[in-house]
């Protein structure tokens, strides 16, 4: 055989074996968490109480990473999506628009434990509110925002020019256009892109390290409704460590006898979640779409 | 197979490129439902359709022929100031809708656009219902009532003709309907905001010679009501549908131009222009 | 006119020419949705400012000079006097840890990249793709997680025996981080080279090459602005990363003498220090120092990105 022949066929090994070992790999990462939580891993794990006498569960800190999840896509999703709006339909190209542009770029590529940094400065050390929800929401926005504008300019931006032109030609405005037949339309893109960062955010941990603190809850009484009330599951001023801070403080501090194990639970939860999410977007967006087409 | 477009005869480039004089009606003349004056269109720096004078009367169907490429869409969307969305697109001379200059000084294109309606090249119904498409421009326009949304949605549906087809369920999604039905959903739903002028850019070319024949029959009922302008590249179709044709070309700069315009009877037997009559016969485009 | 309903539609036409209403003057959707895009141009200068200040004022308020951040003993304690506030050890760690972290994950990534565009099989991309996408998802913590119980102890049991004594170290930090890296690096490789026309795929196969003449000849030269932009942006990556560098780096602030020596990063110290100093003491002053030049760096591989795009798109 010539050697080119023979390149060819090593090439095409090696490739393969890229392809393999990298799928091999996240297999084994998935398999390995959900071996070694055997045991741990359970319904009642999730939603009990952390302890250091036993082992204990994870509850109050799961409950903070939904909780900050969701204040985090409250603050950014209408502000990302009229950012979008905006990138899309009415920016033109001028200075302005590039800036905006530049600075898009430039604050998601601020490593995330600087804006824990700058979090810690502005939401819990200026405002004097200490360690909350709301800080640790507000420091995620400072990436999270960005990201959503981005992704809701692509998703109103893939919508044909056809639709824009029939309904200005039947005397819309621009603004009746948009809200009418644009939007609509882009929603099942807007809708991935809010899963997708939605993931991101659920699995964050060096932006909230120093915002929504570390300390592990003992028990949440989610009884108590007051909002004001820092100790309130329900408040936004409540100190929120999330699950990812956990698992890191764990190991910092050592807690308890059960670090092993807690930890390989929980981040088998957080892998579980994070395929549950990756699921999520793409089915639902697909969802969305063939309903919006009405095939 | 591509086909070079003849020169112009000698001298009609620097003619048709003399600024024209503008057209004063005859006394006890109607004046024209749509009327260009020195229409000029620029992209950026380059011109693409250089000076048409053209009129449209009420009440007529006019068609717009020409080879590919010479400006006839350009100047279509011109008269319902469509070009406006189009970045670095200028429009300069009048385009004059009963008289008022479309492109005056504080006139609205969303107000140009009530009067003057448009059907695309493929239709583009919006997903959502039939209902919905055909009730969009009126409640746009500030229409909330229901009832009177019902009978505006029944009426446009029967003036298109395909109220029938589609009475059983408003609710169904406009996308699951045929090409043919589409595309007179879309003229349904030009006609529910009740324009006195209706473009049609090549309305038919994406459709079955069955459904181009109902439109074309279609169109026939709605030149008693509506002044209807159509581009299209089919010959025989003009011939058949048209009251008033004119003629495009690009003249030897690039520039689309207007050679000629006049009852279709004429142009398809006896044009002025060797280039028109060139055209007719099939001889270019 | 429609026949039946006579009339016309009540307030459809009116005047075709009239003054703007004024909520038509203040255009209330455009001014709106420009706010929440122009807010990130303030968030910027916010963070700018605020990571600025706070980092100068280790020169500014301790009266440190600016030269001794370059030395490499960093002896921040107060207590045991004499402090030096040496950030060498940091930013060689960083720089460092980047680099190893690049070499072993660019000939991974760009290799299934090209296994993704070239050579796969529909059945095997519809299990990349989505593989790529749980890659990206995985926390940085759980990362940090597995390194600490997996692969540190499997260091320290099998390479002892080659003579090294490897647990937490720079070559550990450098495996973690790179597969951190490698599908950032891969989509994006996997975007450049599915860019390129299938013509050029065509026209060499049909000079009777092989695909991996192809492939090195054309394809890889064609998408290099692409791939070496991949790249960047997978070491911009592991420049930022924090949590999964501390747990398996060893946290030694010293300047490791060889890849199988712990040793620390900028972000893995500010990790480690910023819940136990006092803001406004030299000791936090120079966590704030290091944040200041983590920014300084990411924002040199963006305007690096911003220039390899340009060249890309001037071929």
């Amino acid at each position: 055989m010539t050697r080119t022949i023979v390149a060819d066929r090593l090439a095409t090994a090696a490739l393969w074996a890229a392809g393999l070992a990298v799928v091999a790999v996240l297999a084994a990462i998935i398999a390995h968490f959900l071996l070694a939580s055997i045991g741990t891993l359970s319904l009642s794990f999730l939603v009990s109480d952390p302890s250091t006498a036993s082992l204990g569960g994870i509850g109050p800190l799961l409950w903070n990473s939904i909780y900050i999840l969701v204040l985090t896509l409250l603050i950014t999703v209408p502000l990302g999506v009229l950012g979008g709006i905006y990138m899309a339909e009415y920016a033109a190209e001028n200075p302005l628009t590039q800036a905006i542009r530049f600075c898009q770029e430039l604050i998601s590529s601020v490593p995330s434990i600087v804006v824990g940094m700058f979090g810690l400065a502005l939401f819990v050390g200026l405002t004097h509110w200490g360690y909350t929800a709301l800080g640790g929401s507000l420091a995620l926005t400072i990436f999270n925002l960005p990201l959503l504008s981005r992704l809701t300019e692509q998703a109103i931006r893939a919508v044909p020019a056809d639709e824009r032109s029939g309904s200005l030609a039947l005397g819309a405005t621009k603004w009746q256009t948009i809200r009418h037949v644009v939007l609509p339309l882009a929603i099942p893109g807007i809708v991935s892109g809010i899963i997708l960062s939605g993931g991101r955010i659920f699995g964050e941990a060096a932006a909230l390290l120093f915002t929504s603190g570390l300390a592990t809850p003992s028990h949440y009484d989610f009884l108590d409704l007051d909002l004001t009330d820092p100790r309130s599951p329900w408040s936004p001023f409540h100190p929120a460590t999330t699950l990812s801070v956990y698992v890191w403080n764990l190991n910092a501090e050592g807690l308890g006898h059960f670090v092993r194990q807690i930890a390989d639970a929980s981040s088998a939860t957080l892998v579980l979640l994070v395929l549950v999410f990756d699921v999520a977007a793409r089915g639902l967006g697909r969802l969305l779409q063939r309903r919006l087409m009405g095939a | 197979m591509s086909i070079t477009i003849p020169a112009p005869r000698e001298g009609l480039t620097e003619e048709l490129s003399r600024p024209r004089a503008a057209i004063v009606p005859a006394e006890g003349a109607e004046v024209a439902k749509l009327r260009t004056v020195g229409l000029s269109v620029h992209y950026g720096t380059r011109l693409v359709v250089g000076d048409v004078s053209l009129e449209v009367r009420a009440d007529t169907i006019t068609a717009f022929i020409g080879p590919s490429g010479c400006g006839k869409s350009t100047i279509l969307r011109s008269l319902d100031r469509l070009n406006d969305l189009i970045p670095g697109a200028r429009v300069s001379g009048r385009v004059l809708l009963d008289g008022q200059d479309i492109y005056g000084q504080g006139v609205r294109p969303v107000e140009v656009r009530r009067r003057v309606g448009m059907v695309f090249q493929r239709p583009n119904p919006f997903p959502m219902s039939i209902f919905e498409n055909v009730a969009y421009g009126p409640r746009r326009h500030g229409l909330r009532d229901r009832r009177r949304l019902e009978e505006v949605v029944e009426q446009s549906l029967l003036q298109a003709a395909l109220w029938d087809e589609v009475k059983g369920d408003l609710g169904r999604p406009a996308l699951a309907l045929s090409g043919g039905q589409q595309q007179r959903l879309c003229i349904a739903r030009a006609l529910a905001v009740e324009p006195d002028v209706i473009l049609m850019d090549e309305p038919c070319s994406s459709l079955d010679p069955l459904a181009t024949m109902r439109i074309e029959e279609l169109l026939q009922t709605l030149k008693a009501s509506f002044t209807i302008v159509i581009v299209t590249h089919n010959l025989q179709q003009a011939a058949r549908v048209s009251d008033a044709t004119a003629f495009f070309t690009l003249g030897a700069d690039r520039v689309g131009r207007l050679v000629e315009e006049g009852p279709t009877a004429r142009i398809f037997t006896s044009p002025r222009e060797g280039l028109t009559a060139d055209y007719v016969a099939g001889r270019f485009g | 006119m429609l026949p039946s309903t006579g009339q016309a539609l009540p307030g459809l036409h009116s005047a075709l020419a009239r003054p703007l209403s004024w909520t038509e003057r203040l255009d209330l959707p455009r001014r709106i949705t420009f706010a929440a895009a122009a807010a990130v141009v303030l968030l910027v200068g916010l963070l700018l400012g605020a990571i600025t200040w706070n980092g100068i004022q280790l020169f500014v308020a301790g009266g440190v000079p600016v030269s001794q951040i370059l030395t490499a003993t960093w002896a921040p304690d107060p207590t045991s006097p004499p402090t030096n506030y040496g950030l060498l050890p940091f930013i060689f760690g960083t720089v460092g840890l980047m680099a190893v972290a690049a070499l072993i994950a660019t000939p991974l990534s760009i290799g299934l990249a090209l296994f993704m565009s070239e050579i796969a099989p529909p059945w095997a991309r519809r299990i990349t793709q989505p593989a790529m996408e749980v890659f990206v998802g995985i926390p940085s913590v759980v990362w940090g997680w597995l390194g600490l119980t997996t692969l540190v102890p499997f260091l320290r049991e099998y390479l002892s025996g080659l003579g090294f004594v490897v647990g937490f170290s720079w070559f550990a930090g450098g495996v973690v981080v790179s597969l951190m890296i490698l599908p950032t690096i891969t989509t994006i490789a996997y975007d450049s080279l599915v860019a390129i026309p299938a013509d050029l795929r065509t026209g060499s196969l049909a000079l009777a090459t092989t695909r991996w003449q192809t492939i090195r000849h054309v394809l890889l030269p064609t998408a290099a602005a692409g791939l070496a932009t991949a790249v960047v942006l997978g070491m911009m990556r592991a420049a930022g990363e924090a949590l999964a560098v501390q747990m398996v780096i060893g946290n030694a602030p010293v300047i490791p003498t060889s890849l199988t020596r712990p040793m620390t990063t900028l972000t893995s110290q500010i990790t480690l220090d910023m819940g136990n100093t006092v803001a406004g003491e030299p000791w936090n002053d120079a966590l704030w120092t290091m944040g200041l030049v983590l920014l300084l760096i990411s924002f040199g591989f963006v305007i690096l990105v911003r220039l390899l795009g340009r060249r890309g798109s001037a071929r």
